[in-house]
């Protein structure tokens, strides 16, 4: 047992965030760490030059862009990234249908579409939840049937996140109706320009739009756009999920945000004193910075265990990342409500939606803080909701 | 002991309900939302023409005689139904501003006005740094022949951008800290010193933050010595907040429990699932616990012991603030993806505890006043 990184893993460490510091745009990484919203093309700029030196896809096969790194480089990689207010790359791409092509996909698949994600060429958004399959994902009904030499896709899907900059949709489809319900999905991928789709905003309570409703009404794509084997659509997905799940934690992200509650509770008074002498406040911030010690911890050691599991089978103890990764980014969007008092009050939306403070309410970093509060609920709702966590961890300890 | 309403308490009660369900239904609100107000000039007068404007005034200006029960009555029908209007700006925290400290020219000028629909008010009080503390005043107001002269911003003043007249606190001697020395002023919301940019709040509310550059201002009650009953009527205020909280919390309650037997994953009603059924039990403890508290802050926010009242009142504050955050988080959580969207109800009613656990102190707020002040037992 040992605590303490490798000194080889500490220069690691310490040549990313070099790299981080110096080569993405200061201005990006400040809009991450206040927690404002970035635009499509503040997104495209921070993966396109991670892509060019890269750092993109890590967990990519090596032969397309990955580094073949330990999972203890790879948690370094995130957690720097974070502290940093580096723009995660797109997770569409690059930890979700990237990685489901380089295993499932053809050569010609992986030619094609990589790169291209790796780059951010092209804007990937994830079909897989319905209005009536959300946690029972495998109960969708969107169906794709095959004519001739393509699929033509009818359906419905939603919650479908930045699908307003997306290209292209990577869709769970039901391909055969008289198979068990796991049994008949396949993975296709279309292009959002192809006649037949069609995108509905939804607006979410803190006033944003960054989720959508994408309806299929008899979409023709090419049959190539199959990835994986028809009806083995479910194994991809399963596949994804999985990779969802490790990323999810975000201890950097929440140290980040710590860190920043922390000194602008010297700029906040209460009773005539700065808020950070209010010990009430300083034991609250404590007791969470406990709780993401403990996660932190966890994910180390879920990190070193990995070696021992089996490639791509994730251990059942990644859903406590998931479960109180969440609760605790959830709890730092409390700490800055409390941070701001009254000045939580002003709503103030910009074009972005993001209840971004541009008249002068207060002080600039409380207008954010109701919406991401509100918005930050949905952590605990998607990726597999905290339920449907549990309901895992519970069939791992108890067998039922 | 009696939990019972009167006679009188009862039909108000269901004059109130009723108005609320047939015409205050969340389609209604959407269009509400965008009246040049942010609220409805039409319910505005049928509050008036039913004589809820006029609940906790005295029967010889024109008013119902009601007390904070009938306030509650009111203010819990209105939580149900996520009411936009100014009512707690100008009936409960104006009105009774008037009613605690207005001379009685002033109540006889102004609360006509109130009752008719007339006259909307605003309480301008909190300021960049003084958080909830309702001493602590950096605005001043300076002696200018017949009346004062007021200097300096408020924020965050609750429906401050529609009112016809300001009650302002501000310091005529002493320190920024001091409990003497503060007043309250009446000051016109057109005067040229006065300038107001309004906006909405995250609940669809509506509030202002407001400059005074030399503001003529109208002492009311004593410019030395505001501070009692300024702290009288924000406890009022309080228990009209809690009821109102308890209405909000039971409508989440109940649109989340229909929710759940609707709801189908896995091939049956997510209500079958016994885990979620725990959390809705929980959820209905806490709505509970959260009505036994306004009740108690009902009773109390009349007393005339302001050491026992302001126990009481935290107390209360405390209790909704905790069973506000817990139903609303947990009606968002039980409902899914869903309840985070603009379209459907809930997510609103979150957001409005979320607002209400905020105003006139958090839960932390006043859990540190009651520890403060020795506890309730
Ligand atoms: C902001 C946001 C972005 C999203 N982005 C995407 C996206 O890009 N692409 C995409 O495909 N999807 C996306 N989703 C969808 C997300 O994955 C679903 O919301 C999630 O799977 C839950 O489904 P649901 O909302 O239908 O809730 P439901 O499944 O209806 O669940 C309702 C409640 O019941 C509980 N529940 C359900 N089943 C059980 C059970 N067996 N035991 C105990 N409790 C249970 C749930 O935990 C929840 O509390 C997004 C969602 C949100 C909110």
């Amino acid at each position: 047992m040992d605590l303490s990184f490798t000194p080889e893993e500490v220069a690691f460490r310490q040549d990313l965030r070099t790299f981080f510091t110096t080569a993405i745009p200061q201005s990006i990484r400040t809009k991450v760490l206040e927690g404002q919203h970035l635009t499509k093309e503040e997104i495209i700029t921070a993966q396109r030059i991670l892509n060019a030196n890269g750092l993109a896809v890590p967990n990519w096969p090596v032969e397309w862009g990955g580094k073949d790194w330990t999972s203890v480089q790879i948690y370094i990689y995130q957690d720097e990234m974070q502290l940093n207010g580096v723009p995660s790359p797109l997770a569409f791409n690059t930890s979700m249908v990237g990685p489901v092509i380089a295993q499932f996909g053809t050569d010609a698949q992986k030619k094609r579409y990589l790169p291209a994600a790796a780059n951010l060429d092209v804007w990937w958004c994830q079909g897989f939840s319905e209005p009536g399959a959300g946690s029972d994902l495998a109960s969708l009904r969107t169906k794709a049937e095959r004519v001739g030499d393509t699929w033509v896709i009818n359906g419905q899907k939603t919650w479908t996140t930045l699908a307003q900059h997306a290209d292209w949709i990577f869709v769970l489809c039901r391909t055969d109706p008289t198979a068990k319900k796991q049994e008949g999905i396949s993975f296709i991928l279309a292009d959002m320009n192809t006649p037949g789709i069609t995108r509905r905003p939804i607006q979410t309570i803190d006033g944003g739009h960054e989720v959508n409703e994408i309806f299929f009404d008899n979409v023709v794509v090419p049959a190539e756009n199959l990835v994986g084997e028809l009806h083995k659509g479910w194994d991809c997905a399963k596949f994804l999920l999985g990779n969802e799940r490790t990323g999810i934690a975000r201890v950097g992200t929440s140290k980040a945000r710590l860190k920043r509650i922390r000194e602008l509770a010297s700029l906040e008074f209460s009773g005539g004193s700065a808020l950070i002498n209010d010990r009430k406040f300083r034991e609250k911030l404590a007791a969470c910075e406990v709780e993401l010690k403990a996660l932190e911890m966890t994910q180390l050691r879920i990190v070193a265990d990995e070696k021992n599991h089996a490639k791509n089978k994730p251990n059942p103890a990644s859903s406590i990342l998931k479960l109180k990764g969440s609760t605790i980014q959830q709890t730092t969007t409390e700490l800055m409500m409390e941070l701001v008092g009254p000045y939580v009050m002003p709503f103030a939306a910009s074009d972005e939606g993001d209840g971004r403070n541009e008249i002068g309410y207060g002080p600039d970093y409380a207008a954010g803080t109701g919406p991401t509060y509100f918005n930050w609920r949905k952590i605990s709702i998607y990726g597999g909701s905290n339920e449907i966590q549990r309901n895992i961890v519970a069939k791992a300890i108890l067998g039922f | 002991m009696d939990f019972d309403f009167s006679e009188d308490q009862r039909l108000l009660k269901d004059s109130v309900d009723r108005l609320i369900a047939d015409r205050y239904a969340f389609e209604s609100r959407k269009h509400f939302i965008k009246e040049p107000n942010g609220w409805s000039a039409e319910m505005w007068a049928q509050y008036a023409e039913l004589g809820l404007l006029g609940l906790p005034f005295s029967e010889d200006l024109g008013g119902f005689g009601g007390g904070m029960i009938e306030t509650g009555q009111v203010m819990e029908a209105f939580g149900r139904g996520l009411v936009l209007e100014p009512y707690l700006a100008t009936v409960v925290l104006g009105g009774g501003l008037l009613r605690h400290a207005g001379s009685a020219e002033q109540q006889s000028e102004l609360i006509p006005q109130i009752i008719a629909g007339d006259l909307k008010l605003a309480f301008a009080h909190i300021e960049r740094h003084s958080r909830w503390t309702l001493n602590d005043v950096a605005v001043t107001a300076r002696k200018d022949g017949s009346g004062y002269l007021i200097n300096g911003e408020k924020g965050v003043v609750l429906h401050g951008d529609c009112a016809g007249k300001l009650l302002v606190t501000a310091r005529t001697g002493g320190a920024q800290r001091d409990a003497g020395g503060i007043g309250l002023f009446l000051v016109e919301a057109n005067d040229p010193g006065v300038s107001r940019k309004g906006y909405p709040t995250q609940d669809g509310l509506r509030a202002a933050e407001i400059a005074f550059a030399n503001a003529r201002g109208v002492p009311l009650g004593d410019p030395d010595d505001a501070l009692g009953v300024i702290e009288r009527v924000v406890d009022e205020a309080i228990a009209a907040l809690c009821a109102e909280a308890v209405g909000g919390m039971g409508e989440m309650l109940a649109v989340t429990t229909d929710y759940m037997k609707q709801r189908k994953q896995f091939g049956r009603a997510i209500g079958e699932f016994q885990v979620l059924q725990h959390r809705a039990v929980d959820m209905f403890v806490s709505l509970e616990q959260a009505k036994s508290m306004a009740m108690y802050a009902t009773m109390m926010a009349a007393s005339d012991n302001a050491a026992e009242r302001r126990q009481a009142l935290s107390a209360a504050k405390v209790q909704i603030g905790k069973s506000g955050k817990h139903i609303g988080e947990e009606a968002v959580q039980l409902h899914g993806g869903i309840a985070m969207t603009m379209e459907y109800k809930v997510g609103h009613y979150f957001k409005r505890m979320t607002m209400i656990e905020q105003m006139f102190g958090s839960t932390d707020h006043h859990l540190a006043v009651l520890t403060d002040g020795g506890g309730l037992f």
